[in-house]
């Protein structure tokens, strides 16, 4: 029997995938002097996305596509977080990438048809939308880390995250296809009914599954590929990788674990909590070794992805509202945080080892300060953001008495502050060791301002998120 | 009321907008912009607090709370940032933005040419915000909020010529020994959210009757009342603001801060921020007898002692500084034997002429070129002729002359305090009865010694004398005008009427009523003054102004014999009655002592050694070992995935 799909719960899909078309089509007949059509075309059809995302916004579930695409208020909320911050991305970008000698049209036509797959993740309701999804989505990164081509660090940085996320890949295919076996249906409502916990394959197949994921959110010990890519990556597509992707991939967990496998809980918040530990343990540790600020940022990511796996753990709809606003604000401050470090770069000159921030506050009190908001909201400091995102999360812990648990992120957070606090101190209390300029341009300066007074304000203002979210997960 | 919720934000957040712009953008504005946009951001707010003060003080409305948004909710705790409008506040906000416009305006000429200009009117500006938030907040959390901002403020502006040592070491005392205060508010504010679950006065003051019987084992053995106890810890915050005894110590160290600051800080506002806060909680305190005793005998021996010490006092506003001191314990005193309204009503007329001696204190001492002590002066009242006659009004209010405000203000305290039978009212009426003698001994000295006696400034100084610009003697002038006839107008309203213009805002439970007893037999205005020369208070006061003049204008010989004479106790007075030396010898030492033993053989062997370091170094050398597992080589990176991949699959599925 076939059923006509919805088309319009897919609305935003078609019409992105419509649009990087014509952008692509659009692109060929630019030169490097017009490029700022395509990117004006991109900015100016991401704008037009938003709001038709918003216009559709799912507050009643719809099922549709033979049951492969749902269309929630949780993938709406995501969509729109994630087209949100491809946007800034891509502000940042035009100027970075100008100077760098990297075509544009590109890379702006490899961000969107990325973006594209982490929308169908996000509403994907069967296995096959979700590895697809996963695939949209990693494929064009690969690419993009290595757009700086006469770069070796890039290339080498691309061909690693490619082997491994192919290994990866590999992992999850298999483990959905275990999880095929084992239920015989590819549909995530049918899934969960006919899991079992006994079922040796199942949990064979969930440990393949869940590693996959992992591996997408950079978690210990998946995570070896982070620190390289980050680095070698260009600043503006680390911005990319470490925001929008991130809340993907915990959108497809929360869709494969909760929606998909309840019956497995025990297992697979065993597994989470081992991860968790082990993330935040490796991430905060490591990242005090490191003296390029890129490579650091790269494992507080790490030890934040434990953070936010701490509210799937905890398994209740405040949980899983507590990561999601943990994953939301981390893409935020991250995004934010790469962003002040592509501004302080220039033409043949990466700022990225900590002496480059040397009293920065002397050279550009305003990037100053917003670096100073990003990083104090990555370790947690009232009344940024990012204190909220920890304490929703510590909060849904010890309600279900993972008290212990609770107390561990909360010494590693302590550890945390160390290395963030420290580059403040390099910013603010130590005398610049060079004073030439720093001219960012016009747009990505008002677009990072944005960026780090949102997670001021929503700092002062938190409760409309908290609430919202909850919402979504009917708490 | 719709209004409200624009009239509000618009009165906290003008002088918010002022003080960021002025500290901000204070190379672009310049001088005159700073004080331009702060001046504008505080006169805004004045006329929005006279509007909504109006309907309040003089129309009849009723409370309205307002919250703006829930900041963050925990569990069960809801927290929001809100405000409640009633009597009490709105009579607060006229003050606050009134003598703090006042201050603005003199600031211009006393701060002018200094360096920190735009850094003062900031910090000025950003002072009344916090005050604002103190006095309108309808929970404690924002009030708590408010309470450590005008804290900070204080602290900064006390330290504003942090080139001094002596200000940045009275700064420092002032914050030390305010968080010492702020320690008792906190437990207090935790035990109301543990007993009632919420901050919200709307929540706790219907439900106060709920703790009356309950009692606290704090240590074992000692039951305690929980109502007591929570109006005791709220009253040591009360204390280390409003610089009761024993945590006075900070407030004459303040007066190392700029003049206006000391007007508007340290006696108009932010010092009464305790009487506020003791009368606001007036439901919670009438439920505990005993805590309303400890209130009555804190401020009635504030009121007296603290008042004696202004006596010997040389330099200028170090005497307004005691007298401070001395008028907070009168307000204290009043809240004690549950004339809340009493007690409200001097801190209204309080704010008025103590700014008023402040500010001209301030012009004497522009006009002095920076000198404070008072034996350089004398004979300045033909110099400086404005302020000489506000000097003198200010000086007769604070001395309760009638028909000036204080008098009404505070013989008002004195009969009520006299009216009251809770324990310790007997020695609480001795101390403010024989408190009116000493204030207008002090007073009067300082007025005699300042503008009449012979002139002993030098040569130099006094061909300098003029009268102060037009920015310092024009807000002398407007305090004046309330500092003289405020009391007339506002005694009826404020504790005659029933109800009273402070309305359901205060609480007083029946048996406790001093004003409902006193009111029975009170006659009028007019027979209050004639009935004053029959009694004792004024009669003190009339002879303390006849001892000052001839202690110090007819005969200054004799007050040196007296010096002799009595050289011990004259020694205990200039030694402040040890309290310093007190808290030097064994608070400040011992603790350093204890400290050193305990930072060389706890801190720096143990802790630090050990522990900190030890863990410091630990995660140093772990983090550098660890570093070398990322080793760059792709196959490292897989068999890491792998090796994880299957030590998970043996664990979930073999259970290894």
């Amino acid at each position: 029997m076939f059923e006509t799909p919805q088309f319009s719960a897919a609305l935003p899909e078609i019409f992105l995938l419509g649009l990087t078309c014509t952008v692509l089509f659009v692109d060929i007949f630019m030169t490097a002097r017009t490029r700022i059509i395509t990117y004006s075309l991109t900015q100016l059809s991401l704008i037009v996305l938003f709001v038709i995302t918003l216009m559709t916004f799912a507050w009643d579930p719809i099922l549709t596509f033979s049951g492969n695409y749902i269309a929630d208020s949780f993938s709406s909320l995501t969509k729109l977080v994630m087209i949100m911050l491809t946007f800034f991305v891509f502000v940042y970008s035009r100027s970075y990438i100008k100077c760098r000698n990297i075509t544009g049209g590109e890379y702006y036509i490899l961000g969107l048809f990325s973006l594209l797959g982490m929308m169908v993740m996000v509403s994907s309701h069967s296995f096959i939308s979700l590895y697809l999804g996963t695939e949209l989505l990693s494929l064009p990164l690969y690419a993009m880390v290595a757009l700086r081509r006469e770069s070796a660090l890039s290339s080498e940085a691309s061909l690693k995250y490619f082997v491994t996320g192919a290994i990866a890949s590999g992992m999850l295919l298999y483990g959905l296809s275990l999880l095929y076996g084992a239920t015989g249906s590819l549909e995530l409502t049918a899934v969960s009914e006919h899991l079992v916990a006994t079922d040796k394959v199942a949990i064979f197949g969930m440990v393949f599954v869940v590693t996959g994921l992992l591996f997408k959110l950079g978690a210990v010990p998946f995570h070896m590929w982070v620190p390289d890519v980050y680095h070698g990556a260009p600043s503006t597509v680390t911005a990319f990788i470490t925001g929008a992707p991130k809340i993907a991939a915990l959108a497809i967990m929360y869709r494969l674990l909760v929606q998909g496998m309840p019956s497995l809980m025990d297992s697979w918040q065993q597994l989470l909590i081992v991860v968790a530990i082990l993330s935040m343990f490796f991430g905060n540790l490591l990242a005090i070794a490191q003296a390029n600020v890129k490579r650091m940022f790269a494992y507080s990511s790490i030890a934040h992805m434990g953070y936010m796996l701490l509210g799937v753990i905890a398994a209740t709809p405040e949980g899983y509202a507590a990561a999601l606003l943990y994953g939301i604000v981390y893409a935020v401050m991250a995004v934010g945080g790469f962003a002040v470090i592509s501004m302080l770069s220039k033409v043949g000159f990466e700022a990225e080892y900590l002496d480059d921030f040397r009293g920065l506050n002397a050279r550009h009190p305003w990037l100053a300060f917003i670096l100073l908001l990003c990083l104090f909201s990555m370790a947690g400091v009232p009344p940024v953001f990012g204190f909220f995102a920890k304490l929703g999360v510590i909060e849904a812990l010890i309600s279900v008495h993972y008290v212990w648990l609770a107390a561990v992120a909360l010494i590693f957070a302590i550890i945390g502050a160390y290395y963030y606090l420290r580059l403040v101190k390099i910013m603010y209390f130590e005398e610049p060791s060079k004073m030439s300029k720093i001219r960012p341009a016009k747009d990505a300066l008002i677009a990072v301002s944005i960026n780090g007074l949102a997670l001021l304000v929503f700092g002062i203002f938190p409760s409309q998120w908290i609430t919202l979210t909850r919402t979504i997960f009917g708490a | 009321m719709d209004k409200l919720h624009i009239l509000i934000p618009i009165i906290i957040l003008a002088p918010l907008v002022g003080s960021i712009m002025a500290g901000v953008f204070r190379h672009q504005l310049g001088a005159r912009g700073a004080h331009a946009v702060t001046i504008t951001g505080i006169s805004l707010s004045f006329i929005t607090s006279m509007v909504v003060a109006k309907s309040f003080v003089f129309g009849n409305a009723e409370a309205v709370d307002i919250v703006f948004y829930q900041w963050v909710a925990s569990g069960a705790f809801n927290f929001h940032v809100g405000v409640l409008v009633d009597h009490l506040s709105s009579m607060m906000l006229m003050f606050v933005t009134f003598v703090s416009l006042m201050v603005h305006i003199y600031s211009m000429g006393y701060m002018q040419k200094d360096p920190g200009y735009q850094r003062f009117f900031s910090y000025v500006s950003l002072f009344t915000f916090a005050m604002l938030v103190l006095v309108l907040s309808d929970n404690l959390m924002l009030l708590f909020f408010g309470w450590e901002g005008v804290g900070l403020v204080s602290y900064l502006l006390i330290g504003f010529w942090f080139n001094r040592p002596s200000a940045v070491a009275g700064s420092l005392k002032a914050f030390l020994v305010n968080r010492v205060g702020d320690v008792g508010f906190l437990l207090g504010i935790a035990m109301i959210l543990m007993y009632f679950g919420t901050l919200n006065y709307e929540s706790i003051f219907p439900n106060v009757t709920a703790v009356q019987n309950l009692t606290i084992e704090v240590i074992p053995g000692f039951h305690w009342n929980v109502a007591t106890l929570m109006c005791l810890l709220l009253l040591i915050g009360a204390m280390g603001k409003s610089a009761q005894v024993p945590l006075h110590v900070w407030l004459p160290e303040s007066m190392e801060g700029p003049t206006p600051i000391s007007a508007l800080i340290h006696a108009a506002t932010m010092v009464t921020a305790g009487i506020y806060l003791i009368s606001r909680m007036s439901p919670l305190f009438e439920l505990s007898a005993t805590a309303l005793s400890v209130v009555l005998v804190v401020g009635a021996t504030t009121c007296l002692f603290m008042g004696i010490l202004g006596v010997f006092q040389y330099d200028i506003k170090r005497v307004i500084a005691y007298s401070t001191l001395s008028q907070l314990g009168y307000m204290i005193a009043a809240c004690g034997a549950s004339a809340f309204s009493a007690g409200m009503f001097h801190l209204f007329t309080h704010a008025c002429f103590k700014a008023l001696l402040f500010l001209a204190a301030g012009s004497v001492i522009i006009g002095m070129h920076h000198e404070q002590d008072m034996r350089k002066m004398g004979g300045l009242r033909k110099y400086m002729p404005i302020t000489y006659v506000t000097f003198l009004i200010g000086a007769l209010s604070l001395a309760a002359i009638p028909p000036f405000s204080g008098f009404y203000s505070k013989d008002s305290i004195i009969q009520l305090v006299g009216e009251s039978t809770i324990a310790g009212s007997n020695y609480a009426y001795f101390c403010v009865v024989a408190g009116a003698f000493v204030t207008a001994l002090y007073t009067f000295r300082a007025f005699f010694l300042t503008f009449h006696t012979r002139e002993r400034m030098d040569e130099d100084t006094r061909r300098h004398l003029k009268e102060s610009p037009w920015s310092v003697t024009i807000p002398l002038i407007i305090l004046a005008v309330p500092s003289a006839i405020l009391g007339y107008f506002m005694m009826k309203p404020m504790l005659i009427n029933d109800p009273t213009v402070l309305g359901a805002s205060i609480v007083v439970s029946k048996h406790l009523d001093v004003i409902a007893q006193w009111r029975e037999h009170f006659e009028g205005l007019i027979p209050m003054i004639v009935e004053s020369f029959h009694s004792l208070p004024c009669w003190l006061a009339l002879g303390g102004i006849f001892v000052a003049w001839i202690m110090c204008a007819k005969n200054p010989e004799w007050s040196e014999s007296l010096k002799k004479r009595f050289s011990f106790a004259h020694m205990i007075m200039l030694k402040k009655y040890g309290f310093d030396d007190f808290n030097d010898l064994v608070l400040v030492r011992g603790t350093l002592g204890l400290a050193r033993i305990l930072f060389q053989q706890g801190d720096t062997r143990i802790i630090d050694g050990w522990v900190v370091n030890g863990i410091g170094r630990l995660i140093n050398w772990f983090s550098f070992v660890t570093r070398k597992l990322q080793t760059g080589y792709l196959y490292h990176y897989a068999f890491s995935m792998v090796i994880g991949l299957l030590v998970f699959l043996g664990w979930l599925t073999v259970g290894l």
